[in-house]
């Protein structure tokens, strides 16, 4: 891989009380790369994710994208928390699909992707409009921009949630578990938009379930167990030459999926 | 049981009484409300982000209010602001003032809870598309907590009409006022108090019906 | 401190009798009030949820006219209305009864509420072990409904206590009434206001306690 290292963990540790549950997690995502976490959970996956949002904050440790630190700034050797307007700006660069969609309930699907384009990139309302209007269309619903949140089904929330993340450009998109909230039937359009997004050359780190998904369209995958990184490497690797037996058991359980594939 | 025989004919004769006192009382309600979103929305922001120091001085008051009965701050303020050289009040001016403090408590409590029932995860959304602090609070929580607490706020407009009630404590003209006065100079008992009954029912069942419309033009969080 | 003519606590202290009689009047009407409103209340409250349907219109008309009319003017009708009837009831029962009256109203809707949040299949469930319409009452729907109601019974039991101070205007000398006949006498507005509204205060704050008692006492219901 020659693509230069977008998102880098060295060394993060995150406590919650007196668990520790990342215990000192190395990474690197690529431009243009598709990572994506599996483990059981507990695994620490999640709040991995949500620290490189800076929707946590960890312990010990430094996530660099490009280069900079995130959430502080070093002086004189010390770590400085930054403030709320900077970590606000580079929560910008960074997008993040919920489990729950977590849509914003007072306005449309058109209003969801616009609130960020119109009040944090400070774009124009045409503008907003117009943008929200073709991710919108890149998703598959462009006809239901006009809809509330209610009125939408999981599937077209969380695909309306992708496109809100998206519309912002951000160098980065997190996943996390996009998939779990929804019904059997509608997980399908919903990986179907992601795969398009990773062909498209986004560079996306996934916390998922979905093995066929993960098999199939990431560069790298990551097995965490108990707050490490326990295997990384290609799809091949990972699924065809499970090194530990945590491992195994964990893939054992998704056997019928791959049948003889890997 | 004696015979009472009904005469609307002295209520048909103030019916303009009876419209100017609605008016009042309307009037009464709605800008103590008014004024009382304006407190309400600074008490639950001082409640829920405020320091210790901002948070309890709000509680006592909110608890002070709404532990002590109406009719005792009505005369608490009207008979009692003059005592601290405040003069230059009259009966309207200081009935509505109470009636603000009064909703400015209830209004506290209903901002609060709508606060805190704003899911964790629409400010956590915000949070990733970038938004400054201020930002989340204009753009989701309050517009969230707006709809989620219209319904409480209605129900408060609703009471805070018929505890327009108590100004005629102070002799304000408003239905109840008038009502008595009726009562007291014409003796047609059943008439005055049927009349001010039905008025004050039917338009707080109108004042509902327009807010469920209001409610309903906003109902996009179920 | 000396008690000396001419300050707030000599005052009070020579008007004793004629305030704690105002209180005592206050507690007395609550409790009559809280006493016949629980009771139609809960009859009512059951007619509004399983009765048959003409009898439950009846009540829930009642119950929808009590709650769009100040309780102000259900006292000054009463106590009019009554006396036009040559009904001889003293100005306290007629604000008694209206106050009841008024409150039936709102526990009734609140025990509505209450039953209608046990789930359907709570009733289901005690049909099939062969209970009586009653018994299925009393012993699986009431018990768990109690929960549910109990905060919203409270907070009516707060409002009639300072509702009494309604029945002032009738010429009740209930507290505020037997204050401001102080007051009269020697212009000590602010203290003796000041005073009424923290023993109102007293009083609601330990029935929120009772009812705060009382609800940890039932918190082994959940659903």
């Amino acid at each position: 891989m020659s693509e230069q290292v977008l998102l880098a963990a060295r060394g993060v540790r995150k406590s919650f009380g007196e668990v520790e549950v990342l215990k000192g997690i190395d990474l690197d995502v690529r431009q243009g790369q598709v990572v994506s976490l599996i483990g059981a959970s507990g695994s620490g996956k999640t709040t991995f994710l949500r620290c490189v949002n800076l929707l946590e904050e960890h312990d010990h440790g430094d996530i660099l994208l490009d280069g900079d630190p995130i959430g502080y700034r070093v002086e004189g050797g010390r770590r400085r928390r930054l403030s709320e307007a900077k970590v606000s700006a580079q929560r910008a660069r960074i997008g993040m699909v919920f489990q729950s969609f977590n849509l914003f309930p007072h306005l449309t699907a058109e209003g969801n992707v616009m609130l960020g384009l119109t009040k944090v990139l400070g774009k124009g309302k045409a503008e907003a409009k117009d943008i929200a209007g073709q991710w919108l269309d890149r998703v598959g619903l462009g006809e239901r921009r006009g809809y509330y949140p209610y009125q939408l089904s999981g599937g077209q929330q969380q695909r309306v949630a992708i496109a809100r993340a998206v519309a912002m450009q951000p160098r980065l998109l997190l996943f996390d578990e996009v998939t779990s909230a929804l019904d059997p039937e509608l997980v399908s359009e919903v990986l179907g938009v992601m795969q398009k997004l990773a062909e498209s050359g986004m560079t996306m780190l996934v916390v998922s379930h979905e093995m066929l998904f993960v098999r199939d369209v990431s560069h790298h995958v990551v097995f965490m167990d108990g707050g490490r990184v326990a295997q990384a490497g290609t799809p091949q690797e990972v699924f065809g030459n499970p090194e530990s037996e945590r491992l195994r058991g964990f893939l054992g359980r998704f056997h019928g999926l791959f049948g003889q594939a890997a | 049981m004696i015979q009472y025989y009904f005469d609307w004919g002295v209520i048909w004769r103030s019916w303009d009484k009876f419209a100017a006192a609605l008016g009042l009382g309307l009037t009464l309600a709605v800008v103590s409300l008014a004024i009382g979103t304006v407190i309400g929305l600074a008490g639950a922001m001082a409640r829920v982000y405020g320091s210790r120091w901002v948070a309890w001085p709000v509680w006592l008051y909110v608890e002070f209010i709404r532990n002590v009965p109406l009719l005792l701050l009505v005369f608490f303020i009207y008979f009692g602001l003059p005592e601290f050289g405040i003069y230059f009040l009259d009966k309207t001016q200081s009935f509505v003032l109470t009636l603000s403090l009064y909703a400015g408590a209830y209004m506290t409590e209903v901002f609060r809870g709508g606060l805190a029932s704003v899911p964790r995860q629409y400010m956590e959304a915000a949070k990733a598309i970038g938004m400054r602090p201020w930002q989340r609070q204009r753009y989701v929580v309050l517009p969230v907590m707006f709809r989620i607490t219209l319904p409480a706020v209605s129900n408060n407009l609703i009471s805070l009409f018929k505890d327009t009630s108590l100004a005629a404590a102070i002799a304000i003209p408003e239905l109840t006022f008038v009502a008595r006065q009726i009562n007291a100079n014409t003796f047609r008992v059943m008439e005055a108090w049927l009349t001010a009954s039905a008025l004050y029912l039917v338009t707080c069942y109108v004042i509902a019906m327009l807010l469920r419309l209001v409610e309903r033009r906003y109902a996009s969080i179920r | 401190m000396e008690l000396e003519p001419g300050t707030f606590l000599f005052d009070a202290w020579t008007a004793r009798y004629a305030l704690l009689n105002g209180l005592r009047v206050t507690i007395t009407s609550s409790v009559f009030s809280i006493v016949l409103a629980s009771l139609a209340g809960l009859i009512l409250g059951i007619v509004l949820s399983y009765a048959w349907w003409p009898l439950r219109l009846l009540v829930r008309l009642y119950v929808d006219v009590m709650r769009g009319i100040p309780v102000l003017v259900l006292i000054l009708f009463t106590y009019y209305g009554l006396a036009l009837f040559r009904i001889n009831v003293p100005p306290y029962w007629a604000g008694v009864i209206a106050l009841a009256a008024f409150a039936t109203a709102h526990v009734a809707e609140n025990l509505r509420g209450a039953v209608q949040s046990v789930p359907a299949g709570q009733m289901e469930a005690a049909k099939a072990i062969g209970l009586t319409f009653p018994k299925r009452l009393w012993y699986v729907i009431v018990p768990q409904a109690i929960r549910r109601m109990l905060p919203p019974w409270v907070n009516t039991c707060l409002e009639i206590v300072k509702g009494t101070t309604l029945l002032s205007v009738i010429g009740v000398v209930e507290l505020l009434l037997a204050n401001q006949q102080v007051i009269a006498r020697n212009y000590m507005v602010v203290e003796f206001y000041l005073m009424s509204a923290v023993i109102y205060l007293v009083l609601n704050f330990s029935i929120a306690q009772l009812g705060a008692l009382l609800e940890r006492r039932f918190s082994y219901i959940r659903y």
